[in-house]
Order: C-alpha cells, then structure tokens, then sequence
C-alpha cells in the first residue's frame, strides 16, 4: 500500500451519496438489476438483527438471545459531479430485512421489481416503503414466456396509488435498468415538486395486501 | 465469523472501556458489535483516512485505513473485510473517536434532496 498524505481534505473529495433499495420478491431479479447498472461486481454486506430489533421482548436471559443475520448484495455507480449512487438489493427470502431499520433511513426511494406470474411476493415490500413512507416505483420485470401485463391491471392488483410509476424492464439489460433508475429519481422529483398528501389508504392496507392472501 | 452470542453479553457493558490504549481495542469476534449509545453508520456513510495506520493499529482498522485513502462507505468496507456491517460501524467510530477517520453522513431522511441533485442524478444516468 502506498503511503498515505498525513491530511487529505475530505470534504472536497466526499461526494454526495444517494442511496436506492432494490426490493422485491425471491429470485425477481434484485442481484442482476444492481449487477447490470453498478460499476462495481455486486458486493455483499451483512447486518445482525438483535432480538430486541426483531421485536421480541428482553425479559428473557442473556444466554436465549439470538440474532438474525441480513445479507444483501450492494452496487455503486458513480456519476459526474462527485455523485454517488449506492443500489442495495434486499434478500428476497429473507424474512426479517424489513426490521432492518438503517437499511431505509436516509434512502431516496425504492425499486419494487415485480415477476407478474409471482405478483403477490413483492407485497411485503409495497408495505415496507408505504410503512416507511419511501417514494417507490414498480419495476415489471419481463422474463421470457411472461405475458407483458397491462401497467393499469397492476395497479390494481398491487393495490398502489394511480401516481406510482409502473415501468417494464429486462433487469439483465443496462439501459433498462438505467431506465428504472431514471424513473425512480423522477418520480422523486415530482414528488419535492409538489406538496405531499396524505394518501389514507390504511382501511386499504389492512384489508388486501397486508392479509396475505391475493389481491382482490 | 463465530455466531453472536458471546457478543450480545457485553451490550450493557460502560462505553469507554476503550480508553485503555490499542492493545485492549478489540478482539473482534468477542467484543460488542453494537452499541447501544452509540448511532450506527449509516450503509453509505462515506469514510475517509485521516493519516496511515500507526504501527500498533488493530488489524482490521489498519485495514480500514488502508482502504479508505479516497472516501469509501462503511458497506463496502464491511464487503471487502467480510465483516457485518454493525461491526464495521464499531471499529469505524472507534476511529472516528481517535481522530483517525472522517465520515460525511448521506443527506438527511427527513429532508428530500433538493430538485437540483435530483436532476444532476437523471442527467448522469443518461449520461453513463
Ligand atoms: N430470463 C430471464 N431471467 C432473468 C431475468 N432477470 C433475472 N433472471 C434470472 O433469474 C435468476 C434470479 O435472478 P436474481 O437477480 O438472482 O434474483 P434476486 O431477486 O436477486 O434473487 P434473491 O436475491 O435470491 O431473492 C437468475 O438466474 C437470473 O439470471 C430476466 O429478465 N429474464
Ligand atoms: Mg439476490
């Protein structure tokens, strides 16, 4: 390793960091989106969800603690004017990374890639972010022999306000995960652009997607 | 990596503890890995070296050293260290404590970045 300059400025040199979640069901294809548009092979990251984390009561004895551990798989892309995107794939068949709290905070939005065939598994996460209030898109991820799926009959079946953006894409193509990219931070964009309101869908919630079963 | 029980037993354990000199810094896979008083990094929370490790460094914060010559987030140092990431947060804020490293947080959550970042990020995606 080369010697290092005693005091480097850092505040020149750190770019503005923007982070993305990729989400979605199991195998949807959260690994070959980041991997597609990162500049970097996907890395891989761990946290440990303590059982307080996981919502369980510390009355129980030091030894019965457990901890969950969370992989995900991150890419980085690095645009002009010292900006940075940071793409992070949730596990899909992880039960417990939405208890993942650092995972969302500070994040500008969310990418929910949807297999049509498979519609029901990206629920959890259009919970997670509408719990979290993170601005997300709809990413529909056309695997081969999956019918293209009208963007309006997803919407009702995902149950999703009429302003969330529904996009197909082939997750293994660069430009078209660019394209969702794009869509998100746009989406976001018209978002700061105009006043949030309230979307008073919890009666909603509560009846459909959050019961588990199918789409009504 | 061991499993985490050893570590949870130290979560009620005073936080100085530290102050005792680099050769009490850690044992990595027995000390605590998260710290109740302390706010984890961020994933994407930007560190930089301040200087080069000192010969007595612990090894993995040497290594962190090492890496972080241009700003590197505590998601890619717990990638290539193979460590979990509360855990980098740990050894990252030991350093920040000793003057070491800085760190440049991500914009805040509360805060939607502004218009003019959000089409700086549309136009480089189309540009790359
Ligand atoms: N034919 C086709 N295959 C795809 C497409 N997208 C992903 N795959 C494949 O589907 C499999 C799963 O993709 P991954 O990217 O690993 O999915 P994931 O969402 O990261 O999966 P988990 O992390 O395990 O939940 C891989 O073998 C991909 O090559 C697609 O658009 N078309
Ligand atoms: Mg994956």
């Amino acid at each position: 390793m080369d010697p290092q300059p005693p005091e480097p400025a850092p505040d020149a040199a750190a770019p503005l960091v923007i982070k993305i979640l990729i989400a979605g069901g199991f195998g949807v294809g959260k690994t070959t989106l980041v991997g597609a548009v990162s500049d970097i092979q996907p890395l891989r990251t761990e946290a440990r969800l303590s059982d307080r984390s996981l919502g369980v009561d510390d009355t129980s004895g030091v030894d019965q603690k457990s901890t969950t551990t969370v992989a995900m798989d991150f890419g980085r892309i690095t645009l002009h004017d010292g900006l940075v995107l940071y793409l992070f794939g949730t596990p899909g068949q992880e039960r417990f990374w939405f208890m993942w709290d650092e995972l969302a905070s500070g994040a500008l939005g969310g990418v929910v890639l949807v297999d049509t065939r498979r519609l029901e598994e990206c629920f959890p996460a259009i919970d997670y972010f509408e719990r979290r209030r993170l601005p997300f898109i709809v990413a529909v991820n056309g695997f081969d022999g999956a019918a293209a799926h009208d963007a309006e009959k997803i919407r009702v079946a995902l149950d999703i306000a009429p302003d969330i953006p529904i996009v197909q894409c082939d997750v293994r193509e660069r430009s078209s995960g660019k394209h969702v990219l794009v869509t998100l931070v746009e989406h976001v964009l018209t978002l700061t652009t105009k006043p949030r309101r309230a979307t008073g869908r919890s009666a909603v919630l509560a009846t459909g997607r959050s019961g588990g079963c199918s789409p009504p | 990596m061991s499993d985490g029980d050893s570590s949870d037993k130290d979560r009620g354990a005073p936080r100085r503890w530290a102050e005792g000199g680099p050769e009490r810094l850690y044992v990595v896979t027995g000390g605590r890995n998260r710290p109740a008083e302390r706010v984890a990094l961020d994933l994407v929370a930007l560190i930089v070296a301040r200087g080069a490790p000192g010969p007595g460094a612990h090894p993995e914060q040497a290594a962190i050293l090492r890496m972080c010559t241009n700003p590197l987030s505590v998601a890619e140092i717990s990638a290539y260290l193979s460590l979990p990431a509360s855990m980098v947060s740990v050894l990252v804020g030991d350093l920040i404590d000793g003057g070491q490293v800085e760190v440049r947080a991500p914009a805040s959550a509360a805060a939607l970045p502004q218009a003019a970042v959000l089409e700086a990020v549309i136009d480089g995606l189309s540009r790359i």
